[in-house]
């Protein structure tokens, strides 16, 4: 249960940028979370609750877009998606392609006033 | 917050996406503790400013990240090959650490940062065995961190050492997410967990710079399939180099210790000169 820290994490870095803008509340944070990210969307809304709790956060809502992984062929050149994790090329079935997306967990933007 | 007068009072809140009070996401029921009624919108206080954009685009693990650099650097200072050990609880990594640090003996001196939640019985257990070894006590936290790596391995400055073995607390999940600047990281999986757990935990098996099939000599107690083990393996850590060993019999052991010293070479030697070009 990673999550909790690294939405503690998040709040904090939300509410340096809220303030750094002159806000005092937010209202929502996107984030964006690769598949391969090791965390767990439903945990981090579930840890959103408990960490916005007291914060300019609380009350605000969190969007999380996940992010699928995705591969690259160097054989065929081509990218290809790979929504159950084996990254089987669905051109010559090798299964050596290079990650491309998929690890991303990132604080991308937010709604303040 | 209130979206009609931005009056302050709690909005929505949501669990797993969905709002734990349905009827809050309705604003015309606007049942935040007042009514519209008796709070007329013809006032001249001002109202709050609209809500605003911002683009942040900041790495979630960014502290973690830059601290993981921190660590590269130092162990590069040091000259020494540091690997981070992942798998379940009970898939043999103390063994395999006790053993790999005694089979390299007068090869490579090794030292042990080992992550638990309670007690430091594994220290204990490397530290008899002769090994220089600190023990990162996590309490509740179910991975280590490369903060806390940083401040075992003061620790150990002490101790000439040319491979850092950096056991992680036992867990699939949320270790594959921190880098601790090492420059290997090493998943095991033991004989008697399954074939598919690679298939079942792909992020951490597929991160992984080595595969240890570990507990070999309980293969076939265990009904262990090493065809299908190894084949989820080869589909998901596509980038390991696979070993299969057993610690306590030293079946492969030698294999898996020749691969440690050629990486400490590759890893610690200084880059070719520029001098003559």
């Amino acid at each position: 249960m990673h999550e909790v820290g690294i939405m503690q994490g998040a709040v904090l870095t939300a509410e340096q940028q809220a303030r750094a803008h002159g806000a005092t509340r937010i209202h929502k944070l996107r984030l964006r979370v690769g598949q391969l990210s090791g965390v767990v969307p439903e945990a981090l809304q579930f840890a959103f609750e408990a960490a916005s709790l007291g914060t300019m956060a609380e009350g605000g809502v969190l969007e999380i877009e996940t992010v699928p992984a995705t591969f690259w062929c160097a054989r065929c050149q081509v990218e290809f998606p790979c929504p159950d994790f084996l990254p089987e090329c669905p051109h010559c079935g090798q299964m050596d392609g290079e990650l491309r997306r998929g690890r991303e967990l990132e604080l991308c933007s937010m709604e303040v006033s | 917050m209130c979206k009609e007068c931005g009056c302050g009072l709690g909005g929505p809140i949501q669990v797993n996406g969905e709002p734990l009070n349905p009827s809050s996401l309705d604003d015309s029921s606007h049942d935040y503790g007042h009514s519209h009624e008796s709070h007329p919108h013809d006032h001249d206080h001002a109202h709050p400013p609209a809500h605003q954009h911002l683009e942040v685009h900041q790495s979630l693990l960014q502290k973690n990240d830059r601290l993981a650099e921190r660590n590269r650097g130092y162990f590069r200072a040091k000259h020494w090959l540091v690997l981070n050990v992942l798998s379940s609880p009970g898939s043999g990594k103390t063994t395999l650490v006790q053993k790999t640090a005694e089979h390299l003996r007068g090869r490579l001196r090794v030292g042990v940062v080992v992550g638990d939640l309670a007690t430091d019985n594994d220290a204990a257990r490397l530290r008899a065995a002769g090994i220089p070894v600190v023990q990162i006590t996590t309490g509740t936290l179910c991975h280590l961190e490369a903060e806390m790596v940083a401040h075992a391995v003061e620790r150990l400055q002490g101790d000439p050492l040319d491979l850092l073995i950096i056991e992680n607390v036992g867990n699939l999940v949320c270790p594959a997410a921190y880098d601790l600047g090492e420059h290997l990281r090493v998943v095991l999986l033991s004989v008697t967990e399954g074939e598919d757990k690679p298939l079942k935990y792909p992020p951490v098996f597929h991160s992984a710079h080595a595969a240890l099939l570990t507990k070999m000599d309980l293969a076939q107690a265990a009904g262990f399939d090493r065809e299908r083990a190894l084949s989820n393996l080869r589909r998901i850590s596509h980038h390991a180099r696979i070993f299969e060993l057993s610690a306590r019999t030293g079946q492969g052991m030698a294999e898996w210790c020749d691969f440690l010293t050629q990486q400490h070479r590759t890893h610690t030697s200084p880059p070719p000169s520029s001098a003559h070009a």
